[in-house]
């Protein structure tokens, strides 16, 4: 009987503390919704930001934002699945390993600001970057880094050992055995760490208003492409820019009241971009695992 | 098998097959713990040879130094040597590369362990790592692979499709097809049965009884009733050591050793 009762209680405990967390999310984004849903039109996707709250749009900072997860995926992906397939299929177990792996879970653990100080006296300075959508990538490829490489290694321990020992049965390399076993069966894992990570680097303000992003920006980074040849061009990844939570920091350090709502609205869409990058991610783990069973 | 008369048994043992391969005082260590205690003895040439004994006495470690698996993992270590005929290699030299040992030898694990690829693609599979390029060759290696090992028929309409849609017993066979399909001088097969049920457990059998036409078989079982319908020779091992190894039909039933005697009429292990 007293058994029973403990269970209950606990079941209880557990329900309340469940329900702290979903209804706090619930409360905060249904009233950023209804604040900012009203402001919501296709002039608030591209429209620049304005001194008129009533005209001011989001242009520069979802394509900001954009640009710099671009950059930010190109640095991070091959970086930390290269280094989480090194640690699980090439590197011997040691000391050396170990102090690797201890390092790896505090970089996750560091606080995101530093990582901005780093790239302000790194990318900025040092490599003379400068304030750009280049320096603001590469600063939250770092950041999401550990994410990335945490997430692979999961992924690659998940494979059943039988399948490299069948692998290299058959006479393969480390190489091949990665290329044809050890990368295609952890994509999905690999995939969704990449996507939780982006998430978080999507919503990060910190660091990137520590190396500089402009809070107000009322133009576009140059195209990607052009008319003439070579087509395409890099010139915007050296370009000043702003992201969607600068703009929406921005916004709510106004005094007027219109401006309060430009920013629910902009959280709101940077809530629902988030959202969207997990629901893609758990998707593409249920296809990518459709087709693999052991 | 019936029992040979032994005038018959002195005859067998005089006309001995070429030796394939050969262990010669072989040790192995797994870190500190000495798992092999110097082992030497022979493996005959298109022949099976069956390694017995009782769980943890170091036959399937034994059977992985072949195709020297434990350098897959740190800590281990060989002593003596496995000569591989007709080159007279030694498979432990430090200074011969693993893949190029499992590049002529050939294995099948325990467990089924089918890529989780099109059943095509895990037969070719060895052919695609050895850099075969011709789309020709590797379909007619595949085809020809998958009649050696009597899975053709049953699966030549299925080809494109997931291997582990297969039975237990279908997934082995493809197994051998895969090592099969690299033309291997010796085939190890760690207990290759001992997953599945009688029915698929037959088959792999007879397959193994025609496959020793072109290809050495060394093969580690649990069970001793195996052991004695595949083989030709058997060593029976414990804690580490070689017991007994002679002709098959000899040793379940003359064994020499008291305690290979034990062991085979089920009093212990």
């Amino acid at each position: 009987m007293r058994r029973k009762h403990q269970d209950v209680v606990f079941a209880l405990v557990g329900i309340v503390a469940l329900m702290i967390a979903v209804l706090t999310f619930l409360a905060l984004f249904v009233n950023m919704a209804l604040d900012g849903l009203p402001r919501l039109d296709w002039q608030f996707f591209t429209n620049f930001p304005s001194r008129r709250a009533a005209q001011a749009g989001i242009l520069s900072a979802w394509v900001g934002s954009t640009l710099v997860m671009v950059v930010t995926a190109f640095f991070a992906v091959p970086l930390g699945v290269a280094a989480g397939v090194y640690l699980e299929e090439y590197a011997r177990k040691n000391w050396v390993t170990d102090l690797i792996e201890i390092n790896i879970t505090n970089l996750a653990g560091v606080p995101s600001i530093v990582y901005g100080l780093l790239a302000l006296g790194l990318f900025v300075y040092q490599f003379g970057l400068g304030q750009s959508i280049l320096s603001a990538g590469l600063t939250l490829a770092l950041l999401i880094l550990p994410v990335v490489i945490v997430a692979t290694r999961e992924a690659i321990r998940s494979i059943p050992q039988v399948i490299r020992e069948g692998s290299y049965a058959l006479g393969a390399t480390r190489w091949q055995t990665v290329r044809y076993h050890i990368l295609p069966y952890s994509s999905a894992g690999i995939l969704t760490g990449i996507i939780i990570g982006m998430a978080r680097a999507i919503g990060e303000t910190a660091p990137i208003i520590t190396i500089g992003a402009l809070t107000f920006i009322a133009f576009l980074p140059p195209a990607p492409v052009k008319a003439e040849p070579p087509f395409v061009s890099l010139d915007w990844v050296m370009s000043p820019f702003t992201v969607m939570p600068i703009q929406m920091f921005n916004w709510t350090s106004r005094p007027e009241a219109a401006f309060q709502d430009n920013a629910a609205a902009a959280g709101f869409v940077l809530v629902i971009m988030t959202l969207a990058m997990n629901a893609f991610a758990i998707w593409l783990r249920y296809r990518l695992r459709r087709n693999i069973k052991w | 098998m019936a029992a040979l008369p032994s005038a018959t048994q002195h005859q067998v043992v005089e006309a001995l097959p070429a030796t394939k391969a050969e262990a010669r005082g072989l040790s192995f260590y797994y870190g500190d713990f000495q798992a092999l205690k110097g082992i030497s003895m022979p493996v005959h040439e298109r022949q099976v040879t069956a390694l017995i004994g009782p769980s943890g006495c170091g036959k399937s470690t034994f059977l992985r130094c072949f195709n020297r698996m434990h350098d897959l993992y740190p800590g281990n270590r060989y002593e003596g040597e496995i000569i591989l005929q007709p080159d007279n290699t030694n498979l432990l030299a430090g200074s011969l590369d693993p893949i190029d040992v499992r590049m002529r030898i050939g294995m099948v694990f325990q467990k089924p362990n089918p890529f989780p690829k099109t059943v095509f693609e895990n037969v070719a599979y060895g052919l695609r790592v050895r850099g075969e390029g011709s789309r020709r060759t590797i379909e007619e290696k595949v085809e020809q692979a998958l009649h050696d090992a009597a899975l053709w028929d049953e699966v030549k309409d299925r080809l494109r499709q997931p291997a582990y849609n297969l039975s237990g017993g279908q997934q082995q066979r493809l197994c051998i097809a895969r090592a099969l399909a690299t033309d291997p001088e010796l085939l190890l097969f760690d207990e290759p049965t001992s997953a599945l049920d009688p029915i698929a457990t037959a088959s792999i059998e007879e397959l193994m009884h025609d496959l020793k036409k072109r290809v050495t078989i060394l093969i580690v079982t649990h069970n001793m009733q195996q052991a004695a319908r595949v083989s030709d020779f058997t060593a029976y091992m414990y804690l580490g050591e070689l017991v007994e190894f002679g002709v098959t039909d000899e040793v379940f039933i003359k064994p020499q050793k008291k305690q290979t005697e034990d062991y085979i009429t089920g009093r212990f292990g």
